[in-house]
Formats: C-alpha cells, sequence, structure tokens
C-alpha cells in the first residue's frame, strides 16, 4: 500500500500522471476499429454477391433440382450437386472423426504427460505438420499412401465383408486403387490435425494450474482431472478449434482432387471413389464456359451456405457449452 | 558525385535495354498440352533472335476467352473452333504440332501391343457395358492371348483437358450409342471408372491397378513404358502408335477444304492411320491491332515450322506435313494490319 502511494507521489512530481484522454484521438481510434469491422463485411458480401451472380444462370436453369439432381453433362446442359455436397460433407465428417481424437490426445499429451524435454520437439513436429502445402499432401497420397492403403487396407477388407449385409456395402472396394473418400478423409484428417491440436494446446496451458493442483490435491487421477477439470474449462476453445478444422477440411482443394478418385456418383461404400464441391471446381473450372461455369459457380455458393450453416452450428454449441 | 553518376548512367543504360527487350516479347496463351514444345521452342527461338515467348498454360478455355479478350497476342487451343466462331470473333486458326492418344493398360502378363480393341469395345469398357476382361468379344478379338477373368477398372481424365476432348470425339465417331448418351467434350459424365488428374494422375493409377485400362498422350505412354492396346482403324488395320502412323492419320485428312484447319483427325482412313490423333491449334486475330507484334508471332511459328521438328520429335510430338504447312502460310497472307498490309513478310 505505502509502495502504491509512494509511486502516485512520484508521478505527480515528475509530471507524467495520466492526463485526461484525448476525446479526438479516442473517436478516431473508434472509427478506424468500425472501419476495419465493416469492411471486412463489405468484402464478404462482395464476394457473396459476385457468386450468386455468377451462379444465377444455373440457379434459375436448374431451380431447386440443382440441389438433389446427381446429373453432370457437359453435352446436355445438365447439372446437379448432389454427389459433390456429399462428398464434401462425408470426406469432411470422416477426417473429424479420425482426426479429432488424435488431436486431443496429442494436446492433452504435450500439457499433461510429456516430460519437459520432449515437448518443445514433439511440438514443433506438429506445427510443421501445418507448414507442408496441400499439394504435397496430394501428391504424397496418391503416389506412397493410396498404394499401400489399398494392399493392407482396401483388398484385405474388401475381401473380409464381401457379401455381408451392411458392412458390404459401406466397406466393399470395387475399385481396390487406394483413392476414394476414406483415403481423402484420412489425409484431411492429417492436415487438420496441427490445428486442432495446436490450439487445444495453447488452451489446457492457460488453465490456471492452482485449479489442476487442487484437483490432484484430493486425490483424482490424470484421467479425472482430463476429464472433469481441463476439459470442461476448455470446452468452448476446443469446439473452436474443431469447428476450424471442420472448415479446413471442407474447403481443402489440392489434395482431395488427387486422392478422392474424382467420379461423380453416389455410391454407398466409403471405399469408392467420389467428388467433392472444392475438387469439381479445381477440375473443370479452367476449361468451363457457359451454364457449365455458373454451375461450378453455383457449387461455389454452396460450399459457402454449408460453411455458413457450420458456423452456426458451432456458434450454438459454444453457447450451450457455456450455459454448462 | 562521380560514382553516382556512373551508376545512373548504367541504370539507365540497363533500362533501355530492358525496354528493348521487352518490346520483342511475345505473349501467348492456353492448352496444357503443347505447353513442353512450345516453351523448347521459345527457348531455342531467344537464343538465334533475341525474341521471347512468354506461353502461359492456362488450358484450351482459358486461351479462346483471352485471345478474344485480346489480353495476348495469340491464343492456344486443343479444340479446334468451328468456322462461324472464328468468323464471328475475327480470329485466324492453324494447327503447330500434332499428338496422339494410346489406352494404356495394366494387365499381368500381358505385354504392349499384344491386346486388341476396336473403337467399340473401348467405347462399352468406358460406358460400362463391358465389365471384365474376359468378356466373350474381347476374346473373340484376341485369340491366343491369356486374358483374366478380373474386372476391367477404366482411367479418366479428372480435370477437363483436350486429351478427353480427342477420346470422347473419338468414341463418338464409333460408337452411336457413346455419342447419344455421353457425347464429346473436355470433360464428360463417366459411368464407371475413376479420375485421375492429368496425364501424370491417370499414369499413376493405371500403374497402381491391377486390370486397368486408361488413355494419356502417347509421349506419356512412352516414357512410363507402359503396356497399350492396339486399336482397329477404319482400313481395319491394327498399326502400332508411333510417330508414322500420327502422320498417316494427317496424311489423310482433307486440310484443304476445312476452313481454319478444324479438322478431326480421328478415324482417318489409311491402313497406317492412329484412329485416335489430333492436332493442337493456334488463334491470332484476322485484322490484330499491333501489326507488328503480330507478325512476330507469324515468325516464331514460321521459325518452329522449319527448324523446331527435331524439337518436336524429341518430346514425342509429330511434326505437320510439309503440304499443311504451305497452306498455312497461305492462310496467313489473310492477316493483315489496320494499312491492308499483310503481318507476315513472305
Amino acid at each position: 500500500m505505502t509502495a502504491l502511494t509512494q509511486s502516485i507521489a512520484l508521478a505527480r512530481a515528475s509530471g507524467t500522471a495520466r492526463t485526461a484522454p484525448s476525446k479526438s484521438a479516442d473517436r478516431l481510434f473508434q472509427g478506424a476499429a468500425y472501419a476495419s469491422a465493416l469492411l471486412v463485411l463489405a468484402v464478404l458480401a462482395g464476394i457473396l454477391g459476385s457468386i450468386v451472380y455468377g451462379a444465377w444462370p444455373a440457379f434459375s436453369e436448374f431451380g431447386f433440382g440443382f440441389l438433389t439432381s446427381s446429373a453432370w453433362n457437359i453435352g446436355t446442359e445438365q447439372f446437379g450437386a448432389l454427389p459433390a455436397v456429399i462428398g464434401t460433407v462425408a470426406a469432411a465428417l470422416l477426417a473429424l472423426i479420425i482426426g479429432v481424437p488424435v488431436s486431443l490426445g496429442i494436446a492433452v499429451y504435450l500439457t499433461q504427460l510429456c516430460p519437459g524435454w520432449a515437448r518443445k520437439p514433439v511440438a514443433m513436429t506438429i506445427e510443421l505438420l501445418a507448414s507442408v502445402p496441400s499439394i504435397i499432401y496430394g501428391m504424397w497420397g496418391l503416389f506412397v499412401f493410396a498404394p499401400l492403403f489399398a494392399r493392407f487396407v482396401q483388398v484385405p477388407v474388401s475381401n473380409l465383408v464381401e457379401g455381408m449385409p451392411v458392412l458390404g456395402t459401406v466397406l466393399y472396394a470395387r475399385i481396390p486403387s487406394g483413392v476414394g473418400v476414406l483415403t481423402a478423409g484420412i489425409i484431411l484428417a492429417i492436415m487438420i490435425v496441427p490445428f486442432v491440436a495446436s490450439i487445444t494446446r495453447d488452451m489446457l496451458d492457460q488453465i490456471p494450474t492452482v485449479l489442476r493442483e487442487s484437483a490432484y490435491g484430493i486425490g483424482c487421477t490424470t484421467w479425472e482431472v482430463v476429464r472433469h477439470v481441463l476439459v470442461p474449462q476448455a470446452s468452448v476453445s476446443i469446439i473452436g478449434a474443431i469447428m476450424l478444422g471442420l472448415g479446413r477440411a471442407l474447403g481443402e482443394t489440392m489434395a482431395v482432387t488427387f486422392v478422392i478418385g474424382n467420379a461423380n456418383r453416389l455410391s454407398a461404400s466409403i471405399f469408392d471413389p467420389g467428388s467433392t464441391i472444392a475438387s469439381r471446381i479445381a477440375n473443370e473450372f479452367n476449361e468451363a464456359d457457359g451454364l457449365q461455369l455458373s454451375s461450378l459457380m453455383a457449387l461455389g455458393c454452396l460450399l459457402f451456405i454449408i460453411t455458413f450453416f457450420v458456423l452456426i452450428v458451432a456458434r450454438l454449441l459454444v453457447r450451450r457449452a457455456k450455459v454448462a | 558525385m562521380k560514382p553516382f553518376a556512373y551508376a545512373l548512367a548504367v541504370g539507365l543504360a540497363a533500362a533501355q535495354f530492358a525496354t528493348s527487350a521487352l518490346a520483342a516479347e511475345i505473349t501467348g496463351a492456353g492448352a496444357t498440352f503443347p505447353f513442353p514444345v512450345y516453351s523448347k521452342w521459345a527457348e531455342a527461338y531467344r537464343k538465334e533472335t533475341g525474341t521471347g515467348l512468354n506461353y502461359q498454360s492456362i488450358g484450351s478455355g482459358g486461351g479462346i476467352k483471352q485471345i478474344q479478350a485480346k489480353t495476348v497476342d495469340f491464343g492456344a487451343t486443343d479444340a479446334p473452333l468451328k468456322p462461324a466462331q472464328l468468323e464471328k470473333d475475327g480470329l485466324v486458326q492453324f494447327p503447330t504440332v500434332m499428338g496422339g492418344v494410346v489406352p494404356v493398360i495394366n494387365v499381368a502378363g500381358v505385354e504392349a501391343g499384344k491386346v486388341k480393341l476396336t473403337g467399340e469395345l473401348l467405347a462399352d469398357i468406358y460406358a460400362g457395358k463391358i465389365l471384365k476382361w474376359s468378356d466373350p468379344k474381347i476374346a473373340k478379338l484376341n485369340e491366343g492371348v491369356k486374358l483374366p477373368d478380373a474386372n476391367i477398372t477404366p482411367v479418366y481424365r479428372s480435370d477437363a483437358s483436350g486429351t478427353t476432348n480427342i477420346f470422347t470425339t473419338y468414341l463418338s465417331s464409333v460408337s452411336e450409342p457413346w455419342k447419344k448418351e455421353f457425347g464429346a467434350a473436355t470433360t464428360v459424365s463417366w459411368p464407371v471408372g475413376q479420375g485421375g488428374k492429368g496425364n501424370e494422375g491417370v499414369t499413376a493409377t493405371v500403374k497402381q491397378v491391377p486390370n486397368a485400362i486408361g488413355y494419356v498422350e502417347s509421349a506419356y505412354a512412352k516414357q512410363n513404358r507402359l503396356a497399350y492396346a492396339l486399336i482397329e482403324n477404319k482400313a481395319g488395320k491394327y498399326p502400332q502408335p508411333d510417330e508414322k502412323a500420327f502422320q498417316a492419320a494427317a496424311a489423310s485428312a482433307d486440310w484443304k477444304s476445312t476452313p481454319g484447319f478444324g479438322i478431326t483427325l480421328t478415324n482417318q482412313a489409311g491402313d497406317d492411320a492412329w484412329p485416335i490423333t489430333a492436332a493442337t491449334f493456334i488463334l491470332v486475330h484476322k485484322e490484330p491491332a499491333d501489326a507488328v507484334k503480330a507478325g512476330e508471332v507469324l515468325k516464331f511459328f514460321d521459325w518452329a515450322y522449319g527448324n523446331g521438328d527435331r524439337l518436336a520429335t524429341e518430346l514425342d510430338y509429330v511434326p505437320l506435313p510439309d503440304n499443311v504447312v504451305g497452306l498455312i502460310h497461305e492462310e496467313w497472307k489473310g492477316i493483315r494490319g489496320k494499312d491492308g498490309k499483310p503481318v507476315f513478310g513472305m
């Protein structure tokens, strides 16, 4: 207390005491911040506007049928989005199912269990994964991963489940080439792990040590501490991290184009080739014209809507987590 | 002050040099298929004349759009424009080199050129109507060749490409059902099989998947030593897919009576003609705004016709027959500047 009074006295004496805030500077700062926020909205509106404008011929030609049709025929100018939309969602969900548990495991290990000397190298390796360009993942997936995956997973699994009621459909590969929706999901999982893991790790690191120590103090095991103290504390941020990963998985283009097999068909098997919105656009955009170009724009528009929908769901989840 | 003045002088000289080099720079954009040979030609041409070429391989569609918008000195396309379209946009079109598309296969124990197919069989395989290598129709054509009782995996280009356009143009010309159901385009709605990105994607997939069949440019088939199937041509023969067979296809074509040389080289008559052959094309304006630049473009291609054959052959492209080059020179006489003078001096 004395220290505080002393320093106030000192400040008074030296004349550096805080003067009344300048109104004009304050207003300038407020204006600048406001303008930055509006700029983002304007850019977003501009992007959406130009996509909708480009997609309009396709929407007015096919109407709601664009969403439910699985045709994609340039010769007859019939276009539909269903296989690409389902492929996009399926590959992204597979990526989450595989990637999220691994990411959470990495984060918990790094913050709670890892010996001090190993923490930095492991964390750096994870972050290095984020800096690998997606085309490299695509090429690695096609030339290295797919052949191994075909030999050691697809072919044995297909042989095993052939003829079984449900598994025989979902896990049977008619073309055992190693590429397909599941392969795309696995590659995407590898790509989102560094994002989800590093954000979760940072969040877990920021939880006050006192919380953890008191839990240990009353005799909790590590699992109990993670489950009942850390995860509830960081749940909002973890959901945010997962949503960021999902965003990347939904929009990833090059890597997926290489490993998904690029077939415009609906298939019940996750081993079969499919396509995503982004891979379809990447494949056809540079040669597209007329109604085909509009349909690709319309696909882009749908991807926009899907991403938006995902964000809304994330918001709702975060709100629920906060209440709980 | 002296070093500064010196630096300034050097800088000025460099700037002047740079502008003069820029003046002799021609720009083009379009098809990806001829990109390797265009860049080789450009390299050799710059060494000889000092004139540089900046070619962006952005795809045929992009090439057409850019020349229409006059943002480049020439456009390049694999699929020729129709005469009406050329007339409408005021463009002149001429071919540069040719290439062939070859069906490559991966069937255990079957060597290159041992399996014979007809165009109809190829269309049925890609339409999903013939599913197995042991199909009686294939067996009948290949007596003495042991083909497995296994599913065929057709592999196609997933990206929109001129190669697919050539291949589906061929399938449409030999199979009425294919023409009706899928047609010819840079991408079609493939009912079976799986797509690989680019020639290299198709090559990799065919190599990895047992019993697969794919189609690639002949250069890729050759460089990767892939086994290929022979295709019956219009004369009922099964030629080997080599330079001679591609040249034969070009020689039998009726270039003279096709405006814009927009001829389909697929399924040409002639005993030696390879049935899936095609040329790639250049587009320039008939009345260019910049006559000097347009003249430079024609000079470049004139040089390529005269001196580029060896470079093209090294990269497994096929040079045009001499009589076709003569016809192209005739066509160039129609390209005139605003003053009415031909931009290319003969």
